[in-house]
C-alpha cells in the first residue's frame, strides 16, 4: 500500500466545490468521517447529497478542494480508492436479466476472487441477506426490498472497507427498512465505515454517530444526532376553536403559544410527550374552554431545515 | 494488461449469457435481414435484376439480383445487430450497474469491450443464419476459398467498427428509446449506397454522396471478394473506413464513459 496520511480518518474533505455550468451544487464542503463509524449526510432533494457521494466514490471529479478517501486522493489515486470502497447508488445496480446468484458471481469475478473463495462468498452473502431461496430466479422477479438487499450484497463482495449508500432505505416498507438498518449496524460492528445519505431524520438518528445537514450545497450544521436535536425546535400542538372568544380565553389560560386569528387556532410548542399534552388539555378543561379540534405534529426534517436555513450563519456545534 | 483480459472475458461472458438467456434477440437480429432478403429477391428481384444489365452474375434476373444484393444484406445484419448493442448499452447506462462498475478497481475499458466483443459474436451468429437462408434460395459465391475468407474477415472488421460506433451511440442516447432509433441512420446510409441498386442509376447530388460514403466501398469490396468483380481501390478504402469508424467510435465511447453519470435532475 502506498502512502496513507491518517490511520483514523476514513474520509476527509476540505473545501469541496462542484458546479454544473452556472449552477453551484456544492459550495465549499468540509467533512470528516472516522474509521468504523456511520456518517449520515442529511438533506432534502437537490441539496447535493448524491453529487457528494458521486465525488467521494470517484464517479465524478471535484472542481476544487481536497478529497481523501482511506488516505488516497479521489482524483489522482482513483484506483487505490476504488480498491477499498463500494457504492450502492440510488438507482438499482442489479442486472435484472440475471439471477441473484449470477449477479453476485459477476461481482466475485470482477474482484478476481477465484473460483472457490468466490463461490463461498456468494453463498455466504445469499444466506446473510435471506436470498438463498430466490438465488436462482431472475432479479426482475424480485420485490423492491429483495432487490435492495441484492444490491447491497453485491456491494459487499470483496469486503470493501468503506461503503457509500445513497438513500439506502428510500422506497422500502418499514419492515425492509428495519432489516436494512440492522445490516448497516452489523457492518460497522465488523469495522466497516459507512457513509450514507438520507432524507429521514429518524434514520440518521438511529444509525449515525455523526450527521451533517446539507442544504443547497452547504453544510449548515454538523454534529452527533443528540447535538443536532438540541438545536432543533420540537413539535407543536395545534388547538382549534369555534369562537374568537374561546381562542382569547385559551390564550390567556395557557399564557403561551402563537395565535392564528384567521384559523381561530393556537399553536403551542410541544416536546412530543403525552404528559405535556394531557397537562394542556387539563388546564383548558379546568377553565371550561371548549376545544373544537386538536392536532399534534412532531419534529421532522422540515423543522430542522426551516430552522437552519432561516439563519444566515450556520450554527457551530462544538466538537464533543 | 492481464486485468484487462480477465475483466473483458468476465464482461464478455455477461454479454454471452444474456444472449443465451434471450435467444429471441439474436433471432430478431437475423430476422430483419432475412425478411428483407426474401422481399428484395422475390418481390423486386425480377425487375431490379433486369436493370442491372448484362454481364453480372447468373443468367436469371432474379438470381443476378440475389448475387448483387448479398453484400448489402450482410451489412444489414450488422446494422440490425448495432441496434441490439445500442439498446443493451443504453439499458446498462440507465441502471446503476455502470456506476457500480466505475467505482470498482477493474479495467474500465472492459465494460465497453465486453459489449463490443459480445456484439461481434452476435453479428457472426446472425450472419450465419442469413447466409444459410441465402444459400438455400440459390446464393452461390463464385470465387475461391481465399477470397471468401477475406470477405468474412472484412465482414468481421465491419462488425467490429460498427459495434464500437453503436456502443457510443447507445451511451450518447438519453433513453433506451432513442438508442433503439439511432442505428436506423445507418440503415439509411445503406440504402443511399450501391448496396441495393448501382449508384450510376441515382440522380446527381445523391450519386456523389453514395459513391463517397463508407458503405459503397465496403459493399463493392465484398462484391469483388464474393463474385470476382475487379477489386480496385475498394478494398483499401473499405478497410480504412472500418479502422476510422472503429477508432472514432471507441474514442467517443470512452469519452462518454469517462464523463460519468449525468447530474442529478
Amino acid at each position: 500500500m502506498t502512502t496513507r496520511h491518517d490511520n483514523h480518518r476514513a474520509i476527509e474533505v476540505r473545501g469541496l466545490r462542484k458546479s454544473y455550468g452556472s449552477q453551484v451544487v456544492l459550495d465549499s464542503i468540509d467533512l470528516d468521517v472516522a474509521e468504523g463509524t456511520v456518517f449520515a449526510l442529511l438533506g432534502p432533494n437537490g441539496a447535493g447529497k448524491t453529487t457528494t457521494i458521486h465525488i467521494l466514490s470517484t464517479l465524478i471529479p471535484a472542481d476544487e478542494g481536497e478529497v481523501q478517501v482511506a488516505g488516497f486522493d479521489v482524483g489522482r489515486q482513483a484506483d487505490e480508492v476504488r480498491r477499498v470502497i463500494a457504492l450502492t447508488g440510488q438507482v438499482s445496480a442489479v442486472d435484472e436479466q440475471f439471477t441473484g446468484e449470477e449477479n453476485l458471481r459477476l461481482m466475485a469475478d470482477l474482484h478476481h476472487l477465484g473460483r472457490e473463495p468466490g463461490r463461498r462468498q456468494v453463498a455466504d452473502l445469499l444466506e446473510r441477506f435471506d436470498l438463498t431461496e430466490a438465488a436462482g430466479k431472475p432479479a426482475s422477479t424480485y420485490s423492491g426490498g429483495m432487490r435492495r438487499r441484492l444490491d447491497l450484497a453485491m456491494t459487499l463482495v470483496g469486503h470493501p472497507r468503506i461503503i457509500f449508500l445513497d438513500e439506502p432505505t428510500s422506497g422500502l416498507d418499514p419492515r425492509s427498512r428495519r432489516v436494512m438498518w440492522q445490516v448497516i449496524r452489523d457492518l460497522v460492528t465488523d469495522g466497516v465505515t459507512v457513509f450514507l445519505t438520507t432524507q429521514f431524520l429518524e434514520e440518521a438518528d438511529r444509525l449515525a454517530s455523526r450527521v451533517a445537514l446539507l442544504d443547497r450545497g452547504r453544510v449548515v450544521a454538523e454534529g452527533t444526532p443528540a447535538e443536532l436535536k438540541r438545536l432543533v425546535p420540537g413539535g407543536s400542538i395545534r388547538l382549534e376553536f369555534a369562537e374568537a372568544s374561546d381562542l382569547d380565553q385559551a390564550a390567556s389560560t395557557l399564557g403561551e403559544g402563537s395565535r392564528d386569528e384567521d384559523g381561530l387556532a393556537l399553536e403551542l410548542p410541544h416536546d412530543g410527550g403525552i404528559h405535556d399534552l394531557r397537562a394542556v388539555l387539563d388546564r383548558l378543561d379546568a377553565a371550561s374552554v371548549p376545544v373544537e379540534a386538536l392536532s399534534v405534529r412532531s419534529a421532522d426534517l422540515d423543522d430542522v431545515f426551516l430552522s437552519f436555513t432561516e439563519r444566515t450563519e450556520a450554527p457551530e456545534v462544538p466538537a464533543p | 494488461m492481464t486485468m484487462l483480459l480477465s475483466d473483458s472475458s468476465t464482461m464478455l461472458r455477461r454479454s454471452l449469457r444474456r444472449m443465451r438467456r434471450y435467444p429471441s434477440l439474436t433471432l430478431f437480429i437475423a430476422g430483419i435481414p432475412v425478411v428483407l432478403l426474401l422481399l428484395f429477391v422475390y418481390v423486386f428481384g425480377g425487375a431490379l435484376g433486369a436493370g442491372l444489365g448484362a454481364g453480372f452474375g447468373p443468367p436469371s434476373d432474379r438470381q443476378a439480383y440475389l448475387a448483387y444484393l448479398m453484400p448489402g444484406i450482410l451489412l444489414l445484419t450488422v446494422v440490425s445487430a448495432a441496434q441490439g448493442t445500442a439498446i443493451a448499452i443504453a439499458m446498462d447506462m440507465s441502471r446503476g450497474i455502470v456506476a457500480r462498475f466505475r467505482t470498482m478497481a477493474i479495467a474500465q475499458a472492459s465494460v465497453l469491450s465486453g459489449h463490443v466483443l459480445g456484439a461481434v459474436i452476435q453479428t457472426v451468429l446472425a450472419s450465419a443464419v442469413v447466409v444459410v437462408v441465402a444459400v438455400a434460395i440459390g446464393f452461390r459465391p463464385t470465387t475461391g476459398p481465399l477470397s471468401l475468407l477475406a470477405a468474412a474477415a472484412l465482414r468481421l472488421l465491419v462488425a467490429f467498427a460498427v459495434s464500437w460506433l453503436s456502443v457510443a451511440l447507445g451511451m450518447a442516447s438519453d433513453s433506451v428509446e432513442t438508442a433503439s432509433n439511432l442505428p436506423m441512420l445507418l440503415m439509411l446510409l445503406l440504402f443511399l449506397s450501391s448496396a441495393f441498386v448501382p449508384t450510376a442509376t441515382l440522380p446527381e447530388p445523391l450519386r456523389t454522396f453514395a459513391e463517397y460514403q463508407p458503405v459503397t466501398p465496403i459493399v463493392e469490396a465484398l462484391r469483388a471478394l464474393l463474385f470476382g468483380a475487379p477489386l480496385g481501390t475498394a478494398g483499401v478504402v473499405a478497410v480504412t473506413w472500418c479502422l476510422v469508424i472503429a477508432a472514432g467510435g471507441a474514442l467517443w465511447a470512452s469519452r462518454l464513459y469517462g464523463r460519468g453519470p449525468r447530474p442529478a435532475r
